[in-house]
Formats: C-alpha cells, sequence, structure tokens
C-alpha cells in the first residue's frame, strides 16, 4: 500500500515553494550574534532559525574527558520546544543525541584540535525553529561559529540535503518535502580538500539517482562555502568600520 | 552533549601493522581488503519471543529478540502498526562497554538499524492496524550485543532480519468492539531484507567489514544499506575522518554487491523456519 501521492513539483517543474529542482532556499548568515560566547553564528535557511555558539578552547570539564594529545570536540544540538508544530520535550530526544554526535564527527575533521591538548571545545547548537534540512544548517552555522571563535580550522565545513521528490532529485528539501519525500541525503562538505564529512541517508535511492544526488548535494556545499566565507568577511568589515569611527571619535 | 571518544590505546607497532599490511591488500586476519568474515545464524533459541537470532560475524556475536505486542499507535500514524529498535551494548561484550543508559553508540546502532528496516519498508506496517487510532501491533526489536570483534552495524542489522524472518505471531481480530486473539501461530510478514554493508577508511584504503583492531585505527566508515531490489534505503558515516566522492561512490558499488551475497545467506539460513 503506497500512501496517495502529495503534488510537491507543478506543471512548470517548480516546487510547493516556487523553487527550481536545483534551487537553494533564501539563506543568510550572520556571524558574530551573541555576546558572550567565544564564537557564534546565526543561519536562516527556508524557516531554519538556528543558532551556534563556541566557547573554547577551554579547560576542560569534567576533567577525564580531557585527551592528551588533542583537545577533545563537544557538541550538543538541540531543539527548542517551540521549535516544531507541536511542542517538544525540551530532554534529548534519541534524533538530538545521535545528530550531536554526527554534526560532532563533521565538525571535527576541520578542527586542528592538535594544537589544543588537555582542553575542550564546547560547540552548542539551538534550533529555534526547525524546517527541512536543520542539521545541514546547524553544521553551516557552527562552522562558522568556530571560525569566529578563532578556533584554526583546515577548512570551513558546509552542509545542505539532497532529496527525492515525486521521483525526481531535488535540492535542499523543506519541512513538507522531507516528509512526504522518497529521500532525503545530508552531505557536509570542505570543498579545497574535496572531503565528505558528513553521509547519512534514508529512503530510496537507485545507486545512479544517488550518484546524481552526491552531485547536487556537493554543487550546493560549493555554493553555500561562499556564502559562509561573505558571512565571515561581513563581520570583519563592520568591526574594522567599528574601530574607524571609534577612531575619529577620539581624534 | 556528545564528545570526541578517548578510544583505548592501540600500540603504534600494531597500528603500523595493519597499515603496512592493508598497503599489501592483506589484513590482520589474513582476509583481503574485500573479504567479509564468515557470518553464522542460529534462529529460534528464545521460545518465549516471537522470533530469535544468534548471528556470529567472525568473533562479534550479536542477538536480536523479537516481541510482538498489542498497543497504541502514534497519533500521526493512526493506521499503521510500530517498529520499535532498541540496542544493548551488554558491559561484557568489550571492556568499554558500561552499564547505564544507552550510550550514544548505542543509540545510534539502533537508528541505524532501525532506518534500514523502516526505509526499506521490511515489514509492511500498515497491515499491523487492529483498530484505526487506537489498537495497533508493536513489533520491538532488542539487538543484544554480546561479543564486540568490530562492525557491530552489520552484524546487528544481519541479526535483526533473521529474527524478524523468522518471527511468528498471534492473530488479532476486532470483533465487536473487543479484540479477539487467535492462538495459532503465524509468520510476521516481511517483504524486504535490507541489508547493511560497512566499509573503513583505513590510511586512504578501503577495507569491507572491519574487525575491532581495525575500527581502532580507521579514519571512518561507511554503512549503506540496500534492499532486495538492489536499491538504497539507509547511509550512515562515522568516526572522525572523510571519504571523497569517489570513495563513497566505491563503498555505494561494493555494498550493493556484497549486500547480494550476505541477504542469500541469511535466507538460507532461515528459510523453512
Amino acid at each position: 500500500m503506497n500512501k496517495p501521492e502529495i503534488r510537491l513539483i507543478d506543471d512548470n517543474g517548480l516546487r510547493v515553494d516556487g523553487r527550481r529542482l536545483d534551487e537553494l532556499r533564501p539563506t543568510k548568515m550572520e556571524v558574530g550574534v551573541l555576546d558572550k560566547a567565544d564564537g557564534s553564528a546565526y543561519i536562516e535557511q527556508g524557516k531554519n532559525r538556528i543558532i551556534a555558539a563556541i566557547y573554547g578552547p577551554r579547560e576542560a570539564h569534567p576533567k577525564h574527558v580531557a585527551l592528551a594529545d588533542r583537545a577533545v570536540i563537544k557538541c550538543r544540538y538541540h531543539m527548542a520546544p517551540f521549535s516544531v508544530e507541536e511542542r517538544k520535550s525540551p530532554a534529548p530526544s534519541r534524533r538530538e543525541l545521535e545528530l550531536s554526535k554526527v554534526i560532532r564527527e563533521a565538525l571535527e575533521t576541520s578542527i586542528m584540535s592538535e594544537l589544543y591538548p588537555r582542553t575542550s571545545i564546547d560547540i552548542t547548537i539551538e534550533v529555534l525553529q526547525s524546517d527541512g534540512g536543520s542539521r545541514c544548517a546547524a553544521i553551516t552555522a557552527a562552522s562558522l561559529a568556530l571560525a569566529d571563535a578563532g578556533v584554526p580550522l583546515r577548512e570551513i565545513v558546509a552542509a545542505c540535503a539532497v532529496g527525492k521528490i515525486n521521483g525526481k532529485i531535488a535540492l535542499d528539501l523543506s519541512d513538507i518535502e522531507d516528509k512526504e519525500g522518497d529521500a532525503d541525503l545530508p552531505v557536509a562538505f570542505m570543498p579545497k580538500s574535496k572531503a565528505i564529512t558528513l553521509l547519512q541517508m534514508d529512503g530510496s535511492f537507485t545507486e545512479e539517482e544517488f550518484n546524481q544526488a552526491l552531485d547536487m548535494a556537493i554543487n550546493a556545499c560549493e555554493k553555500i562555502n561562499e556564502m559562509q566565507i561573505e558571512a565571515l568577511k561581513r563581520k570583519y568589515i563592520s568591526v574594522k568600520e567599528q574601530a574607524e569611527e571609534s577612531r575619529e571619535v577620539a581624534t | 552533549m556528545s564528545w570526541t571518544p578517548q578510544l583505548p590505546p592501540v600500540a603504534k607497532i600494531e597500528q603500523k601493522t595493519i597499515v603496512d599490511l592493508i598497503a599489501k591488500g592483506r589484513r590482520v586476519d589474513e582476509r583481503k581488503l574485500t573479504d567479509y568474515r564468515d557470518i553464522k545464524i542460529e534462529t529460534g533459541i528464545v521460545q518465549k519471543a516471537n522470533g530469535s537470532a544468534m548471528t556470529h560475524l567472525g568473533k562479534t556475536k550479536v542477538m536480536t529478540g523479537i516481541k510482538v505486542e498489542l498497543g497504541a499507535p502514534f497519533p500521526d500514524t493512526p493506521n499503521q502498526g510500530v517498529l520499535t529498535v532498541n540496542a544493548e551494548l551488554v558491559p561484557f561484550a568489550s571492556p568499554s562497554f558500561e552499564p547505564g543508559p544507552p550510550s550514544e553508540a548505542a543509540i545510534e546502532l539502533a537508528r541505524v538499524v532501525d532506518r534500514g528496516l523502516r526505509e526499506s519498508k521490511a515489514i509492511p506496517l500498515e497491515t499491523l492496524c487492529v483498530e484505526p487510532g487506537k489498537k495497533v501491533i508493536i513489533v520491538f526489536v532488542d539487538v543484544y550485543v554480546l561479543d564486540h570483534d568490530g562492525n557491530l552495524i552489520d552484524a546487528s542489522a544481519i541479526s535483526a532480519l533473521a529474527a524478524l524472518l523468522t518471527s511468528k505471531m498471534k492473530t488479532y481480530e476486532l470483533d465487536g468492539g473487543e479484540v479477539r486473539v487467535k492462538d495459532e501461530l503465524l509468520p510476521l510478514m516481511i517483504q524486504n531484507e535490507p541489508v547493511a554493508v560497512t566499509t573503513a577508511k583505513i590510511d586512504g584504503s578501503m577495507i569491507l567489514d572491519p574487525c575491532l583492531q581495525e575500527e581502532l585505527v580507521m579514519s571512518s566508515r561507511l554503512t549503506v544499506t540496500s534492499g532486495r531490489d538492489g536499491s538504497l534505503c539507509a547511509m550512515q558515516k562515522g568516526g572522525l575522518g572523510a571519504f571523497t566522492d569517489q570513495e563513497v561512490r566505491q563503498a555505494v558499488r561494493t555494498a550493493i554487491e556484497k549486500g547480494k551475497e550476505i541477504r542469500e545467506v541469511i535466507k538460507g539460513a532461515t528459510s523453512g523456519r
């Protein structure tokens, strides 16, 4: 028994929100949004609203989690109770625990943790509003927050999901497309080193569809990576302007 | 909160041995890079369960028990039965396992096995509805890891499938608002056989079915689960390293091919039971 197919693509090949199959949702990124954290970033991707923040490198706590030859990376992905249609219990679900692990692994590859033995670098992600592809948006934001914190990175990690809706491969699924679609493939990627640091999939893909979807995901990650770099630059330009203004005031 | 695990220390010389061997196309246990360990499956060991299977993958031992019960459906799927997968890393299976609430490793293991079964539609959940919105059949898949010598995901997926394929359940019928249970046992309907195949990357080489020694030095692993028709239904990358896209495609290819062989082994061990 198959569920009745919901039309997610219209006759013009456009999706429910008017996008083309290979089009990203409107995406905004901002770096340095929190005062206390060592680094932070905010991302809006579709209806996703996510803040990621970094504390560290700092003394590892509890002490026994410290590693002798590198920093320990701690990561928490958490969804606010009001981030979804029906209130979610604030206690971490099994899904959040699994995502915390795969997000940590996706980012750890990029961090030069060997420079900070016995310390801890803490990544905290709060999903304020969740839409499809929140783990990918979370990775995109968290990597920016790491850069903002000045943690030495091999490269900034970008992430994006590709899925299948009404039998067609489509980029960056929204909530409804994810729910009613046939497959979901979240990918995190470092463009310069061509390294895939997160890869999950559920649903149904033929091998050929998978290969096509992977190409599309990598392409999108390259675009997102450019946006990340732009967002970082904006922060530095604004800091420079502030510095110049205060100098003018002083003279 | 998830943090970088403290892995048991591996002597440099042991690490070097494993890496050097792999560079020559060989493995610590005499396998070739794409060899899978021997699979042995025994079924029907726990009579009180609806189905059970003990799986040996080399020295890794995983047992799965299936329990079928009547319960309430999820509000968003009132006409469907429920599939619940849980994994227990039994403390005696490894010196690094400890009792307590499920670790993130146990949660990941259960969720990857769950995704394979769920996304391949192995269990037709819509046939497990007794009274829409009120009473449905819940299938509990409890994976018990008894001895950890690496590649728990594949071993668990094999054992879960073997247990499901040999499960028998009573039938539940709705009779004037009352649920009637018939004592006659019928096989649980299974309509796909998802098989998980894990590839590990060690020093740039891709090897199949890592044993524990290899897992301790691998940079990352990729599990690809495919169904009967060779289509992909679930994937999970783990570990601190990364893959290139060619490596991923290669792992997918191998997983589909190897999956066919493993599916035949599972079917052979469970047919007629």
